[in-house]
């Protein structure tokens, strides 16, 4: 019975290797985008101008404060209504990579806060303007320090990236749903989703977690 | 586009925005409290000795945070009646919650536990404290104190991940505005009243924790 099914299963793989595909291209697409943005973010929310940081800090709060689904939703049904019409999977990347930036924003301002004051003082009495300070002194050592979040986002984006199967993108959770329809093994089908998800997510937390422990051996 | 925002339909639907933040308010509790029993026990395998013991309890938490929400949900959801076990949607729901963040509930604890320096434990030992007594006046009350901000920014997540349920059909917060959307061709207000339900919940749960960390920290760590 077991291999019954698990073949029926294994019959689908164009299907899982295909949603697989659009959740890896998905969560990596919104993370380049997500980042160019948020590093964008980050900058303006540990800068000088307040009034500027705070009105950021509040539009990125709507979006830590909301579920993920209703992002979603609002991006697919709320943008059609003022004449953007979207496909659902430009939807996707849009809304994933609006929350990629949120987060990466707040990422990289506690990075550039956690660069010691001296650090900018001593750039400023070298004559560097503001923005050589940011390239060329506070950026490299902000970098150092958010690489391992940076890494443990790209895992939240992808597991973050099932949720846009809700409207019909053909992502790997979708493929286990479309497969469940058919082959009533809801354990065997979504363990093997499961598995696609966990082979990825997994080494690429265990990299994280090594970053983290080089970066603090470095600063020691 | 928020200026054609039809204030009546959302009033008229208040009382069934209400249910579903009512709704998703307890769901939420009931998984923050599984999660925290399971957050606990997985802990406690964690760090002890035993490793056939700790095996499980590592093997749970690499699992669940490696795979996204809706996949375990769907694992569940899809999966339990074939093994005999049918469930309201509910349970499911509130079972997948606790599981999930229980994971990260264990993470958080075990950091805790594990920031309190070598040193402190030696002193206690020098001390003539016994293991108990080492734990209960020395280990848990700084590495509870160091818990409370990170678990409440578990449970914001929780409240957010709540809405996942809708999925199954459980009727909350996100699936009571969708009810707007259906009957009344009317998706743009019933979101904006589902973001707000969840932005209420999101800014009490950061402001607690904002005040905890005030009242609370300790001199030299944060």
């Amino acid at each position: 019975m077991f291999w019954f099914y698990a073949e029926r299963i294994l019959g689908y793989w164009p299907v899982l290797l295909k949603g697989l595909g659009m959740t890896l291209g998905l969560s990596l697409l919104s993370l380049l985008i997500g980042a160019a943005i948020g590093f964008a973010f980050g900058i303006i929310r540990a800068g000088g101008n307040r009034w500027l940081s705070r009105a950021l800090g509040i539009y990125i709060d709507l979006f830590r404060g909301t579920p993920f689904l209703v992002q979603v939703f609002i991006v697919f049904f709320i943008l059609p209504a003022a004449g953007i019409e979207l496909s659902a999977f430009a939807a996707g990347v849009v809304a994933l990579s609006n929350l990629a930036a949120c987060f990466i924003g707040e990422i990289v301002a506690a990075g550039l806060k956690a660069v010691p004051q001296g650090q900018r003082e001593a750039a400023l009495a070298s004559g560097m303007t503001p923005a050589q300070q940011m390239r060329l002194v506070l950026m490299p050592q902000a970098l150092r320090i958010v690489t391992p979040s940076l890494v443990g986002q790209f895992v939240l984006l992808i597991k973050d990236s099932s949720v846009v199967s809700a409207i019909g993108l053909l992502d790997l959770t979708r493929a286990g749903w479309m497969i469940v329809q058919s082959v009533p093994q809801g354990l065997m089908v979504f363990g093997t989703v499961g598995l696609g998800y966990f082979l990825i997510c997994y080494p690429l937390i265990h990299l994280s977690r090594r970053l983290e422990r080089r970066g603090q051996d470095a600063l020691l | 586009m928020l200026g054609g925002l039809n204030t009546r339909v959302m009033l008229e639907y208040l009382p069934e925005i209400w249910q579903g933040f009512l709704s998703t308010l307890w769901l939420s509790a009931a998984g923050f409290l599984g999660a925290m029993a399971l957050g606990v026990l997985a802990c406690a395998l964690a760090i002890q000795p035993l490793r056939w013991l700790r095996a499980p309890a590592v093997a749970y938490v690499d699992v669940i945070r490696a795979t996204p929400l809706l996949a375990q949900l769907y694992f569940l959801y899809f999966g339990l009646p074939r093994l005999g076990i049918v469930l309201p949607e509910m349970l499911i729901g509130i079972i997948a919650l606790s599981l999930n963040s229980g994971a990260y509930m264990a993470e958080i604890i075990r950091s805790g536990i594990l920031s309190i320096p070598r040193g402190q434990v030696e002193a206690g030992m020098s001390t003539g404290l016994s293991y108990l007594q080492r734990m209960r006046l020395i280990v848990l009350p700084q590495a509870l104190r160091a818990t409370v901000s990170p678990v409440i920014g578990q449970t914001i997540v929780l409240v957010k991940d709540s809405s996942l349920l809708s999925l199954i059909s459980v009727v909350e917060l996100t699936r009571a505005g969708q009810r707007i959307a259906i009957d009344r061709f009317m998706p743009v207000e019933g979101l904006v009243a589902t973001a707000l339900g969840y932005l209420v919940l999101y800014y009490a749960l950061k402001s607690a924790a904002g005040a905890w960390s005030a009242r609370n920290a300790l001199p030299g760590r944060g």
